[in-house]
């Protein structure tokens, strides 16, 4: 594989099981170090593209090809390229944290010495130490996933797929997790990450495809699909009719309520945005100010034209 | 995938399968508490009787006790404590087909059927430590024997050997069992086939139909080599059938249980 090469490039990917079409023809290109996420609701297609991927399951049609090689036909080179952390602990659940550890190391044929070396700086770099000789199902749930991606890491992928990596996970572990994420690609590791979370999307990834109904809908970076989405506002409280009529003169695109003396200026959410709110205002006419940001279900209605609800089919298993 | 690597992952995951065992012995205990159950039951409850209907020295009935039917029934009890093993293997395999760490296997580059291997290598392991607990429990029930070294060398080679292949089968029917309830239900017959065979009664004993069932099923020549060699006597032409069986029944599981676990699932 040379540097040129996108780290995942796929072209035209369909899967269906009988007449239930799950991917509908997905085109895909995610350049070497960079974070690339999936965002959708359940049962949009996000894992089955995961296990696609990550040869898990076979592909319908389509050219797809992982770290340069060919998922069909060359799974040995994509395997020995990637990591993979699942939406389902891919722990061993009867190993201590340890032996979990030292069972990717061999298996990744490292020698002894070093296996020794990259478990010992695994258990501290997801601060796993304490917990080391206790049996994984003692673990708690942020503890099994810092395990679940400890153990991807030790091998040291340069592509790693991280299906809903945060989903149930505390704020705190959320953020450690997402720490770790950086500074994998702070080493150039390549990052696929699916979620249902913007937030996450928007922490994390250079670009983001939005997954509906077995395709993308939409992709770009954070600040553009967020542009695309009309349910960010400022909204601006006025103490008097002409502090709001002043206001309204300077916002063409607002939205005025006469009656509540408020403002509702668009707003993409950006810092450089709010300012040229703010800098019109006068701090004497202002009652207050709310900021409403745009979350997942805004996009979504946005861009597939209804709500990002649980849908009737589930996320396929495998 | 080269020779070397095949090798050291199955090593890999044996170590993995060993823990395992040691982490979750109680159905160990159980597989082994079976067959100990179905020796006393069968020396103390029907081995007077049973003991009476051998055949003696010239081959006529009547000719022994409840400590001739103990030495005639040890090696059938031992090769069903290998099967009771291996039903177990099915039960663990199934178990380990559900976890999240097998979909971890599938996406890493390794001998995939080395994680098939680890289970088989744990589980003969396994089945020689149910073995020498069972046969221990013979002994002390009053089981002696006039062979030599040789026969005994044979008898735990022959062992091993049917444990390697039970094993194997078992393996793929965890694999193929949609659940583990399956996968507990599916081997049972593993168990009760010994029954059928000269492992309980002289197979002459029985109907005609029957008979003719006992006398060609695997486990007649694998038991009788068995008591032929703890007995100290020639199993001739019996071994190199056991031995066969045993070759065809490893074959085919491990082609069997390879297939099932190397296939990319289409969902």
């Amino acid at each position: 594989m040379t540097n040129s090469n996108p780290a995942i490039e796929v072209v035209g990917l369909t899967k269906s099981y009988g007449d239930h079409s799950v991917l509908t023809g997905v085109d895909l290109t995610v350049p070497q170090g960079t974070v690339y996420a999936l965002l959708g609701p359940n049962g949009a297609g996000k894992t089955t593209i995961v296990n696609i991927l990550s040869t898990l399951l076979t592909p319908g049609d389509g050219e797809i090809r992982v770290a340069g090689f060919d998922v069909r036909r060359e799974p040995a080179g994509v395997r020995a390229a990637i990591g993979v952390t699942g939406q389902f602990s891919a722990i061993d659940e009867l190993l201590t944290g340890t032996e979990n550890l030292r069972l990717m190391a061999d298996l990744a044929h490292l020698d002894r010495a070093s296996a020794t070396n990259a478990v010992t700086m695994m258990l501290e770099r997801f601060d796993l130490v304490d917990a080391a000789d206790r049996r994984a199902q003692t673990y708690s749930g942020g503890m099994k996933r810092r395990l679940d991606l400890a153990m991807t890491l030790i091998t040291r992928p340069r592509l790693i797929f991280l299906d809903e990596p945060t989903s149930g996970l505390d704020p705190r572990s959320r953020r450690d997790l997402w720490a770790i994420v950086r500074e994998q690609v702070a080493d150039g590791v390549t990052v696929l990450l699916t979620t249902q979370y913007l937030e996450e999307a928007d922490q994390l990834a250079d670009r983001i495809g939005v997954l509906d109904g077995g395709r993308l809908v939409a992709e770009g970076t954070a600040a553009q699909l967020k542009r695309r989405v009309p349910g960010g506002h400022v909204s601006v409280q006025f103490r008097d009719v002409a502090g709001l009529a002043s206001a309204a003169a300077a916002h063409p695109d607002a939205t005025t309520d006469a009656e509540a003396l408020t403002l509702q200026v668009p707003n993409d959410g950006s810092i450089a945005g709010l300012r040229r709110v703010l800098d019109g205002l006068d701090d004497n006419d202002v009652a207050g100010l709310t900021v409403e940001s745009v979350d997942l279900d805004d996009v979504f209605l946005a861009l597939t034209g209804h709500p990002a609800e649980a849908p009737t089919s589930q996320e396929s298993p495998a | 995938m080269n020779t070397t690597y095949t090798v050291r992952d199955s090593a890999t995951m044996l170590r993995r399968n060993l823990l395992h065992i040691r982490r979750y012995p109680s159905l160990s205990i159980m597989l082994v508490a079976q067959p100990i159950l179905f020796l006393l039951l069968f020396v103390y409850v029907f081995g007077g009787t049973l003991g009476a209907g051998l055949p003696g020295v010239d081959g006529a009935a009547g000719g022994g006790n409840r400590g001739d039917y103990l030495v005639f029934i040890t090696p059938g009890i031992l090769i069903m404590t290998v099967a009771s093993v291996a039903l177990g293997t099915a039960i663990a395999t199934a178990t380990d087909m559900t976890t999240g760490i097998i979909a971890r296997f599938r996406t890493m580059n390794i001998a995939r059927v080395s994680v098939l291997t680890g289970h088989v290598l744990g589980a003969v392991i396994k089945t020689g430590f149910a073995v020498v607990i069972v046969a221990a429990f013979a002994f002390l029930l009053g089981f002696r024997s006039d062979a030599g070294l040789l026969g005994w060398l044979g008898a735990i080679g022959l062992l091993i050997l049917i444990a390697f292949s039970l094993t194997w089968l078992t393996v793929g029917m965890g694999l193929a069992a949609d659940s583990v309830e399956t996968a507990s239900n599916t081997p049972l017959f593993l168990v009760m086939l010994p029954f059928i065979s000269s492992g309980f009664v002289p197979t002459d004993a029985m109907p005609a139909g029957l008979r003719l069932f006992a006398e060609n099923q695997p486990f007649t020549p694998m038991i009788d080599t068995l008591r032929a060699l703890v007995t100290g006597a020639d199993p001739g032409s019996d071994l190199w059938l056991a031995i066969g069986w045993c070759v065809l029944i490893s074959l085919l599981g491990y082609l069997w249980s390879r297939q099932l676990f190397l296939r990319v699932p289409a969902k």
